[in-house]
C-alpha cells in the first residue's frame, strides 16, 4: 500500500538537498574569479534549512513507514548539525578559496555529508541509519582527500577510506544478524522481538549488537577503530577536519545513541561492559599518544579520540534503570553539544593560523599572544575547556558525565575515577598550544584572521564562558530530547 | 535583610573579575590607566569587603549573613548560596586586603616581560577566584571558585616566573588539578547519599550529617576522596613538593598570593567541608592528619636549614606553618580550630609580607642567595633590613607579634585533643612535642638567616651599588601588613573575636 510523505517532516532535507543540486549547477556557471559565491549560496541553504528545522520544534512526526522521525531528540541534533554547518561553512570561505581549490565541488561535498547528518538522528530504521551512515561518509572520503598536491592528504583520505568500507561491510553483516534474529529492521520492533527471543541465544544477539556498534565505532573514531583518525584529520584542509571531528562525529553518535538505547536497550547488561572497556582503552589511548603530538591538528585528532572516549562513558552506565538511563543519555548528549563548541573554536584558529603556516606545528604558534590576542585568548580557553577546567563550559560536560557515573555506583564509580585521571593528564598537552602562543616568543607583526574566522572564535569565547556561567542553556534541551523510555 | 546585604558579598567577590574584563578592552599601550584601574577595582571590593565587615553582626557570628541564596543549575539542584560567617569573614577580608596591596605594588613593580595589562587582569580574575572559595554554600559553587585560581595562577607563574616557571606552573596546575577532581568525586558522592531531594547546599548536607545520616563506611572513602583536594592545596607534607617549585618561581605578587591566600583554600576546605559533613571519618583520620602536622612542621624547619635561595627558604617555611594550622584543626577542638583559623590569617599577613619583602631584594640584588647577598643589609639599607628582621621574628612566632598566637594555641590544644571523640591523648602529646621541636628549629633558621642577611659587612661587590631602600610604593603595600603583624599580636581578639562562636558551633556538631 503506498503511503503518503509526510514533506513537512522531511522540510529541512529538503531545503538542504535542494541547495546542494543548486550549488553543483550554479558553480558550473560561475566564471573562476566568482565560483566562491557557492559559499554564501550554501549558508543560505543551511539558514533555511535551519528556519524549516526549528518551524519543526515541538512537533511529532513520522513517515516513510516509521523509518523517518521527527521528534525532540532528532530536532535537537538537527539545530546542532545546522549550526555546525553555519560555522564550517565560515570557516571555510577564505581557506578553500586562497586554496586553490574547487569550490563548487567543495561546498557541494560538504554539504552532502551534512545532509547524511540531518538524517542520522531521524533514522528509527536500520536500513535508513545504514544510508544516512553513509551519506555522510562517502563525501567525507573525498574532501578529506582534497589537497590533492599533498601526499598526505592523499594517504588519509585512502586510509580513511579502506577503514571505513571495512567497518561498514562489518556493520552490515551485523545488521543482516539482528534481521535474521529478529525479522525486522525498525528500532522498536527490534527491541520488542529481542525481548521475546528464547534463552539461549544471548551470545548471538550480543555478537550482532557488537558488529553493528562497530560501524559507528569507526565513525567516532573509537580504539581500535581509531586509527585512521590521525592521518586523515592532519592530511585533510583543517575545516574538513573541522567537520570530520565535530559533525560526522557527532552523527556516529547520535546513531548509536538510538541503536543502544532504543534497539538493544534491553540487552544493556551485555553489552554496558562492553562499552566500559571501549571508553576506557579510547580514552586512554588517545591521551597517552596525545601526549607525544608536535602538531596541532594530530593534537587535535587524539584529543578527539580521547573525548570519545569520555562521550562513550555515559553508554556504560546503562541498564540500571530509567532514572540513570535518562541522565547517562542527557549527559551524552550535553557533551556532544559542549564539545562541538570548543572544537569548532580551536579548529578556528588553526584556519587562522594555517593561512601564515600551514604545517601548523606547535612552534608555528610562538608569540601569537602579542600578534593577534583574541586567537590566543580564544585558543586558551579552549583547550581549558577540552581538559575539562573552570572557567570554561566543557567543565560542565565531564561534570554531567561524572554525575551520571556517579549516580550509577558501583562501576561507575571506578570508571569515573579512570576519567578524571585522563582529564588531568590531558591538561598537560592541551596546555602546549596554548604555551607556545603566551610563553615563547615569536614573530611581532600582527596576524590578520579573516572576518569571518575571527567572529566565529570570538563566539565561541562568548558561549563558552556563557556555558560556565549558564549551563542550563545547553544542559537542559538534552533532559527533554531524550529516548530513553518512560 | 534587604538593601544592600543582600549583594555586598556578590559584588565584593565579582567586582574584580569584573574590573579584569574591563582591563581587557582597555588599549595595552595606555599602562597607566590599566595599573589605576586595578587599584581601583580592588580598592571598591576591599571598601564592600569592610564594609560587610563592619555590618556584620558579632553577636551571632555562627550564622550566616549577608546570605544569597537562589537557584543556579536547576538539572542538578546546584544553588548560588553565598553567605558570610566568623569562619569566612576573617579570610575574606584577607582577601581583599592582600589583592588590594598586590595591586598597589603592581603600579611600580610589573615584572618582566611587562605586558601590565594581562597581568592585572588575571591578578583581578584570582581575586575572584580566592574571594567566592570563602563566601561559597554550596559544593558545586565552592569547586567552581576553587578551580577557577588555577588557570590564572598558571599565567601569572608561567609568565611573569623567573627561570625555571614553566616546569613550576604546570607542576602546580597538574597537582592541584590532580587532587581537586577527586574532591568533586567526592562532592558527588555525598550529593547522591545524602538527604532528598539530593542537595550540594553546605548547611543542609552540614544538618544532614549531624544527624548521622551518611554511614561510616561512606564517610571514609568520601573523606579520602576530598582529603586528597584539601591536602595538596594546603599542602600537606607528603603532598608539598609542588609548592617551594611554584612559591620560588612565582612572580612577588603570585607568591605573596599563593602563599597569602591559596594556602588557606586548602585549611579552610577541612574547616568548612571535611570536618561538619564528614564528622565520624573526621574522627577516625585526625590522629594521621596530626602526625602528617607533626612530619611538616619538623620536616619544614630541617628543609629551611638547608635553603640557599631566600625565597626557596620562606616557601619551605610555609610549609611549616600550615602544618601547625592542621595539628590545630586536627586536635578537633575549639582551641584548636580557633588557633587554626587564627594561624590562617597570621601566615597570610606575615608571609604575604616575607615574599613581598624578598621580591624587594631581589630587586635590588637581582640575585636571591642568601651567600650572594652576604649581609649588610641593615648598613645598606637599613630599612628594608630593620622590616625584614621584624616579619622574621614574627614569623618564629614571638610573643606580642602574629605568628604567636596560632603556634601556641594549636600547641596546647595539641596538649589537650578532643578526646571526648575518642582522639588518642598519647600521639597528640607526642605531636605537641615535635612541634615543640619544631618551633625551636624555626627560630633557629629564622635567626640564622637575618644573621646571614641583615648582620655582618657588607661584601665588597655591593659596596659601590647603589641599592636604594624602601621605596614609597613600598611603604604603601606594607604598611598595612605590618601594622597588622603588631595588631593581631596584641589584640588577638580582632580574628578569634569573630571565630570563636562560628567554631564552637562547628565543633558541637562532630560531638552529635
Amino acid at each position: 500500500m503506498p503511503q503518503a510523505i509526510d514533506y513537512r517532516a522531511i522540510l529541512p532535507e529538503l531545503v538542504l538537498a535542494g541547495t546542494v543540486l543548486s550549488v553543483v549547477v550554479v558553480d558550473a556557471f560561475l566564471r573562476p574569479p566568482r565560483r566562491w559565491l557557492a559559499m554564501p549560496l550554501s549558508l543560505a541553504g543551511v539558514l533555511g534549512a535551519l528556519a524549516a528545522a526549528l518551524s519543526l520544534v515541538g512537533e511529532e512526526r513520522t513517515t516513510f513507514g516509521g523509518a523517518f522521525v521527527v521528534d525532540d531528540f532528532a530536532l535537537l541534533f538537527k539545530v546542532f548539525f545546522l549550526v555546525v554547518a553555519v560555522v564550517v561553512l565560515a570557516i571555510s570561505l577564505r581557506y578553500i578559496r586562497e586554496g586553490r581549490y574547487y569550490q563548487g565541488e567543495y561546498y557541494f561535498l560538504l554539504l552532502t555529508s551534512f545532509l547524511g547528518c540531518l538524517l542520522m538522528p531521524s533514522s528509527r530504521d536500520l536500513l535508513m541509519l545504514f544510508l544516512s551512515l553513509e551519506l555522510v561518509s562517502a563525501p567525507a572520503f573525498l574532501i578529506a582527500a582534497f589537497r590533492k598536491t599533498d601526499v598526505r592528504s592523499t594517504e588519509g583520505g585512502l586510509k580513511f577510506f579502506l577503514i571505513g568500507v571495512l567497518s561498514t561491510a562489518v556493520m552490515l553483516y551485523g545488521m543482516s544478524l539482528v534481521y535474521g534474529l529478529t525479522g525486522a529492521t525498525g528500532l522498536g520492533e527490534i527491541a520488542g522481538r529481542l525481548a521475546e527471543l528464547p534463552a539461549g541465544q544471548g551470545n548471538l544477539v550480543l555478537a550482532a549488537i557488537l558488529l553493528v556498534v562497530a560501524g559507528f565505532a569507526f565513525k567516532v573514531s573509537a580504539v581500535p577503530f581509531q586509527f585512521w583518525a590521525p592521518d586523515t584529520y592532519e592530511g585533510a584542509p583543517v575545516p574538513v577536519a573541522a567537520f570530520l571531528a565535530v559533525a560526522s562525529q557527532a552523527a556516529g553518535f547520535a546513531g548509536l545513541l538510538q541503536l543502544m538505547f532504543q534497539a538493544f536497550v534491553g540487552q544493556a547488561d551485555a553489552w554496558a561492559p562492553v562499552f566500559a572497556a571501549l571508553s576506557v582503552a579510547t580514552m586512554t589511548v588517545g591521551n597517552l599518544i596525545a601526549l607525544q603530538q608536535r602538531q596541532a591538528i594530530r593534537l587535535l585528532a587524539y584529543s578527539g579520540i580521547a573525548q570519545s572516549g569520555y562521550i562513550l562513558l555515559p553508554f556504560a552506565l546503562a541498564g540500571a534503570g530509567p532514572a540513570t538511563d535518562r541522565a547517562a543519555f542527557a549527559a551524552t548528549v550535553t557533551y556532544i553539544l559542549i564539545y562541538a563548541v570548543m572544537n569548532l573554536g580551536a579548529y578556528a584558529v588553526c584556519v587562522a593560523v594555517a593561512r601564515e603556516r600551514p604545517g601548523l606545528l606547535f612552534r608555528d604558534f610562538a608569540g601569537i599572544v602579542r600578534r593577534a590576542p583574541l586567537l590566543a585568548v580564544g585558543m586558551t580557553l579552549f583547550m581549558v575547556s577540552l581538559a575539562g577546567v573552570p572557567p570554561t563550559g566543557g567543565f560542565w560536560a565531564k561534570f554531567f558525565v561524572f554525575t551520571a557515573a556517579i549516580e550509577r555506583g558501583g562501576i561507575g564509580v571506578w570508571l569515573a575515577a579512570v576519567m578524571v585521571v585522563n582529564s588531568v593528564i590531558s591538561l598537560y598537552y592541551y596546555l602546549a598550544i596554548p604555551r607556545e602562543m603566551v610563553f615563547a616568543d615569536g614573530e611581532e607583526r600582527p596576524l590578520v584572521a579573516p572576518v569571518l574566522v575571527r567572529g566565529v572564535v570570538a563566539l565561541a569565547i562568548v558561549a563558552i564562558v556563557a556555558l560556565f556561567v549558564f549551563p542550563d542553556l545547553l544542559a537542559r534541551a538534552p533532559q527533554g530530547a531524550t529516548l530513553v523510555g518512560p | 535583610m534587604s538593601g544592600w546585604e543582600t549583594w555586598a558579598i556578590t559584588v565584593a567577590t565579582f567586582l574584580p573579575a569584573v574590573g579584569a574584563l574591563v582591563i581587557a578592552f582597555v588599549p595595552g599601550e595606555r599602562d597607566r590607566t590599566v595599573r589605576a584601574l586595578g587599584v581601583l577595582f580592588t580598592g571598591a571590593a576591599l571598601v564592600v569587603a569592610a564594609a560587610i565587615a563592619i555590618g556584620f553582626d558579632y553577636g551571632r557570628a555562627s550564622g550566616l549573613q549577608f546570605e544569597v541564596d537562589v537557584p543556579w543549575i536547576s538539572a542538578i539542584n546546584a544553588r548560588y548560596h553565598v553567605g558570610i560567617d566568623g569562619i569566612s569573614l576573617p579570610l575574606f577580608v584577607l582577601t581583599a586586603l592582600l589583592s588590594f596591596l598586590c595591586a598597589v605594588y603592581s603600579w611600580r613593580f610589573v615584572p618582566s616581560p611587562g605586558r601590565t595589562k594581562a597581568f592585572l587582569a588575571l591578578q583581578l580574575l584570582l581575586e575572584t577566584g580566592m574571594a567566592g572559595t570563602f563566601v561559597a554554600f554550596d559544593l558545586i559553587l565552592f569547586f567552581v571558585f576553587w578551580e577557577l585560581v588555577l588557570v590564572p595562577m598558571y599565567f601569572l607563574i608561567g609568565i611573569w616566573g623567573s627561570a625555571n616557571r614553566e616546569y613550576a606552573a604546570i607542576k602546580f596546575f597538574l597537582y592541584t588539578l590532580f587532587g581537586s577532581v577527586f574532591m568533586l568525586l567526592g562532592f558527588l558522592g555525598m550529593f547522591f547519599r545524602g538527604p532528598e531531594p539530593h542537595t550540594f547546599d553546605i548547611p543542609a548536607l552540614q544538618a544532614f550529617a549531624a544527624a548521622g545520616g551518611f554511614s561510616r563506611g561512606f564517610q571514609m572513602v568520601v573523606f579520602a576522596a576530598v582529603f586528597l583536594g584539601f591536602a595538596i592545596k594546603v599542602p600537606m607534607w607528603p603532598f608539598h613538593t609542588w609548592l617551594p617549585d611554584a612559591h620560588t618561581e612565582a612572580p612577588t605578587v603570585g607568591s605573596v598570593l599563593l602563599a597569602g591566600i591559596l594556602l588557606k583554600m586548602g585549611t579552610y576546605g577541612f574547616v568548612r567541608i571535611a570536618l561538619p559533613l564528614l564528622p565520624d571519618a573526621a574522627v577516625a583520620w585526625a590522629p594521621w592528619i596530626g602526625a602528617l602536622a607533626a612530619i611538616a612542621i619538623v620536616y619544614a624547619a630541617l628543609a629551611c636549614l638547608a635553603q640557599r635561595d631566600l625565597k626557596r627558604l620562606i616557601a619551605f617555611s610555609s610549609v611549616g606553618h600550615m602544618g601547625f594550622v592542621m595539628l590545630g584543626i586536627a586536635t578537633l577542638t575549639d582551641t584548636g580550630i580557633n588557633a587554626a583559623v587564627f594561624g590562617m590569617v597570621a601566615h597570610g599577613v606575615i608571609t604575604g609580607m616575607l615574599f613581598f619583602w624578598i621580591g624587594s631584594v631581589y630587586d635590588r640584588y637581582h640575585t636571591r642567595m642568601i651567600a650572594d647577598i652576604g649581609g649588610g643589609l641593615l648598613q645598606k639599607a637599613p630599612r628594608l633590613g630593620a622590616i625584614f628582621s621584624y616579619i622574621a621574628i614574627a614569623s618564629l612566632g614571638l610573643p606580642g607579634l602574629a605568628g604567636f598566637w596560632g603556634e601556641v594555641m594549636a600547641l596546647l590544644s595539641a596538649f589537650n585533643p578532643n578526646t571526648e571523640l575518642g582522639l588518642p591523648l598519647g600521639w597528640f602529646r607526642a605531636f605537641m612535642v615535635a612541634g615543640g621541636i619544631g618551633t625551636i628549629l624555626t627560630a633557629g633558621y629564622f635567626l640564622w638567616t637575618i644573621q646571614r642577611v641583615n648582620l655582618g659587612t657588607v661584601p665588597e661587590r655591593w659596596r659601590e651599588e647603589p641599592i636604594p631602600d624602601v621605596l614609597p610604593v613600598e611603604w604603601l603595600s606594607w604598611a598595612p601588613l605590618l601594622v597588622l603583624i603588631l595588631a593581631l599580636g596584641v589584640f588577638p581578639r580582632l580574628v578569634l573575636g569573630m571565630t570563636d562562636e562560628a567554631v564552637r558551633a562547628l565543633t558541637g556538631l562532630l560531638g552529635g
